[in-house]
């Protein structure tokens, strides 16, 4: 008996949060001090009006173009990083680190007057290049992380079996990487799909997304659709995360090196 | 890839897309708001510049309050989440069969956005949260304001629950893969020599830790610091965090207080980084 509290409350501690969303995202009336809510489907209903779809094809649109220009820019930083030795290196890896540590609302007041200036303000290109500052620099660390555990050896031996560079890259270092991708790719679009403050910042309302509905709603005081709408936040991650941790527990050590790794970003 | 490209060039042209985004957005973002905090005004005419801004944050009791505050929930969150995560994970690590299963359900929160977590903390424990209720029903009190404000309060708590509820699974994983095999071929070794269950924890299993403690944490302080959802969420308009305030003077159409709008993201900045750069000097200076 006794040796069950420590997971109770662990348990307890996890998922209670998760409790009076559902609860108040399926709620007509809530008032105090009912445990219970009314059940409506006022919450689910909303999420289905043309307003709240457009904003989820937005955020989807911006998440995986966020993540396919990230995980690009972030495999070659990562091959360069990871796979040689060379001057500066140490100085290249700050660099690409420090967005990972400095908030990038510090950062993005100081240059929102140059996307105004450019036509970049109020667009989806331009939230979405300024989402690629906090998700270059974590698919930049999980693929250096990849390509250091290459093992040099192998690439080696497809030389001297013959193989071109195009042959070796193909078939010895993509298969090799391709779950780290795989990872920086996933969770580059969950930073995205969750940002506020830069969307905010250079989309200007303009450019709405799912954290900007919920954020109204929050606002106007709409518990029910608030709680409606983070459910629908949460729950594609929540997918994702779990689908993929289970593919990728079959992809060997890489899993276990990647569990802190991909969780870099708190 | 083509082989005929010399070596150097090849890097350089490997880092190139990475380092234009980081140099040009990121770097070109800090030098930005700091000409613009000592007045300089891109695409206006020129105004004199000084150091009016830092000057006026100094003298400011408001923005005192809000690096008060700041501190507070960023050290308070950060050592809650440093022991709870700590906690989880030595406990997730000790446990049998259900070993595994537990290590996924430590993982749950990991994905959900802040903003989520923000509205999660604020419907469980605000005056007429959950929690209330549930207090109501056991007849410990009789209206919502027999409730302690938990969000919205003056010390930040809803704030700090928010990032604890997030940020001690994130410590919990970071350990939890730290806590591999070696450890516990060193707790077996400790235990045939004799040492208790203490012993072993204080001895073998902390110092193994540690490192993994102490680099999640500098990344949670680093995040609680500088991040805006959450308190702006949870938080009372007054005093406000350094993000909050600095997007706040930011909004603000009087053109005057875009220099300390930028001053106050400096500042924001200057703190996570100095504080995570003296981490990684001191873990240098330990590890030799």
């Amino acid at each position: 008996m006794r040796r069950a509290v420590g997971p109770g409350v662990l348990v307890l501690g996890l998922l209670a949060p998760f409790v009076p969303l559902l609860a108040w995202a399926v709620a007509g009336g809530y008032g105090y001090p009912a445990l219970l809510p009314e059940p409506s489907a006022r919450g689910a209903r909303l999420l289905a009006t043309p307003a709240v779809v457009e904003a989820a094809v937005t955020s989807m649109l911006v998440g995986i173009v966020v993540a396919v220009l990230a995980t690009a820019a972030g495999t070659a930083a990562g091959r360069a990083l990871g796979g040689h030795r060379f001057r500066g290196r140490g100085i290249v890896a700050a660099v690409l680190v420090a967005p990972v540590v400095v908030p990038a609302l510090a950062t993005t007041l100081g240059i929102q007057v140059f996307f105004v200036r450019y036509g970049l303000a109020d667009t989806v290109a331009g939230v979405v290049l300024v989402q690629l500052v906090p998700a270059v620099p974590y698919a930049s660390l999980v693929m250096a992380a990849a390509f250091a555990r290459l093992d040099p050896d192998a690439e080696d031996q497809a030389r001297m079996l013959g193989a071109g560079p195009w042959q070796r890259t193909r078939h010895v270092v993509a298969p090799a990487v391709a779950p780290a991708a795989a990872v920086a790719a996933l969770f580059t679009f969950l930073i995205s799909w969750s940002e506020y403050i830069l969307t905010l910042l250079i989309g200007g309302g303009t450019v709405r997304t799912l954290p900007l509905v919920l954020f109204a709603a929050i606002g106007s005081g709409d518990l029910p659709a608030a709680a409606a709408l983070s459910l629908a936040l949460a729950l594609p991650p929540l997918l994702l995360v779990g689908f993929t941790a289970r593919r990728l527990a079959g992809a060997g050590p890489i899993s276990r090196d990647l569990g802190p790794a991909a969780m870099v970003r708190p | 890839m083509i082989t005929r490209i010399p070596r150097g060039l090849r890097i350089a042209l490997l880092l190139t897309p990475a380092l234009a985004v980081v140099v040009l957005l990121f770097g070109g973002g800090l030098l930005q708001a700091l000409a613009q905090s000592l007045g300089h005004r891109p695409f206006l005419p020129p105004a004199p510049l000084g150091f009016d801004a830092y000057r006026e944050l100094a003298a400011d009791p408001a923005v005192r309050a809000s690096v008060g505050l700041t501190v507070r929930v960023g050290l308070v969150s950060t050592a809650g989440a440093a022991v709870l995560g700590t906690a989880a994970a030595l406990l997730v690590a000790s446990l049998g069969r259900t070993r595994r299963g537990f290590a996924a359900l430590l993982q749950v929160t990991l994905p959900v956005p802040h903003i989520v977590a923000a509205l999660a903390v604020t419907l469980l424990l605000s005056q007429s949260g959950t929690v209330s209720r549930l207090a109501h029903a056991a007849g410990l009190i009789a209206e919502p304001a027999g409730f302690p404000a938990l969000t919205q309060d003056a010390f930040g708590w809803g704030i700090v629950a928010s990032y604890l509820w997030k940020e001690a699974p994130f410590v919990a994983v970071v350990v939890l893969a730290a806590l591999s095999g070696r450890v516990a071929a060193l707790t077996d070794a400790a235990r045939v020599l004799g040492a208790n269950r203490w012993q072993r924890v204080r001895h073998v299993v902390l110092p193994a830790v540690a490192p993994a403690v102490g680099a999640a944490s500098v990344l949670v302080f680093a995040f609680t610091v500088g991040s805006y959802e959450v308190p702006f969420l949870l938080g009372r308009p007054f005093p406000a965090t350094l993000p909050v305030l600095a997007y706040e003077q930011f909004r603000d159409p009087d053109l005057a207080a875009r220099p300390l709008a930028m001053a106050l993201a400096l500042v924001t900045a200057l703190l996570t980084g100095a504080c995570v750069a003296a981490y990684v000097a001191l873990t240098r200076r330990l590890s030799r």
